[in-house]
């Protein structure tokens, strides 16, 4: 008997540790929309932190004088620095867009399943609308 | 989960809360800003600056330049939680973070007031 549920014992164990990944195949794993969400959320919000001195330096410069602002719009007129504004302004919609819903949830605004998809379409869907009109509108 | 204690410096319910308000706070402000730009006739650079001499509204600039340093420093500090695992380059990835966004903060004040 008690060797028997020793066995039993190991083998479950066994079949634990090999159905455990040891590592997290990434292009295997297929995000439902939410986590997609999340996720752009996550990477926005770092791109976000990352550009916080070139965007603090651009109020600065907007800021400062009339020939600071000349050259700042200047610089701002390249293709390089709109398809920059671009991405950078995608990170920002979305990162706002995504809070809001997160905050509607709180809220138990939209905490079932089928509104927490339909919300996430909403929010890929505004974030990438609004990028899209503000850039034919800067350009 | 059998015998689970509960430790740690009991900080998570009070920087979920706070990653909250902040973000209110920047909705609110920039809600504010985009409706007062869009508002004026011609965005210029004369147009521009008159809208930042108020000390009101440099305050509230301020404000949410703060709220977002910290809900920055909250939102970073859980990504490197989550993916950095030696201890002691989350350390330093921490405080270079933190010592970023306190220059970004120092910085916010001379270019608001120093324009």
């Amino acid at each position: 008997m008690q060797s028997h549920s020793c066995e039993f014992e190991s083998s479950y164990a066994a079949m634990i540790n090999n159905k455990r990944p040891r590592f997290l195949a990434l292009h295997q794993i297929k995000l439902p929309l939410p986590g997609i969400i999340s996720i752009l959320h996550r990477i926005s919000g770092a791109l976000l932190f990352l550009t916080l001195p070139l965007l603090l330096w651009m109020l600065q410069y907007s800021l400062r004088s009339i020939v600071t602002y000349t050259q700042l719009t200047d610089a701002l007129r390249t293709p390089f620095s709109k398809i920059f504004l671009l991405v950078i302004l995608w990170a920002f919609l979305h990162h706002f867009c995504a809070g809001i819903r997160y905050l509607a949830i709180d809220l138990h605004l939209a905490s079932s399943l089928a509104r927490s998809r339909s919300s996430s379409k909403w929010v890929l869907a505004v974030s990438l609308a609004l990028t899209a009109s503000i850039g034919i509108w800067l350009w | 989960m059998v015998g689970r204690i509960v430790t740690g410096a009991h900080y998570g319910l009070r920087d979920w809360l706070i990653q909250r308000i902040s973000a209110v706070v920047m909705v609110l402000y920039m809600l504010f800003i985009v409706g007062y730009a869009l508002l004026q006739p011609h965005l210029d650079y004369d147009s521009w600056t008159r809208m930042f001499s108020s000390n009101v509204l440099r305050s509230f600039t301020l404000l949410f330049l703060l709220a977002l340093y910290y809900h920055a420093w909250i939102g970073v500090r859980d990504i490197v939680m989550d993916y950095v695992k030696p201890a002691g380059v989350r350390l330093v990835i921490h405080v270079l973070v933190i010592l970023a966004l306190l220059l970004y903060a120092i910085w916010s004040v001379q270019i608001l007031w120093g324009m």
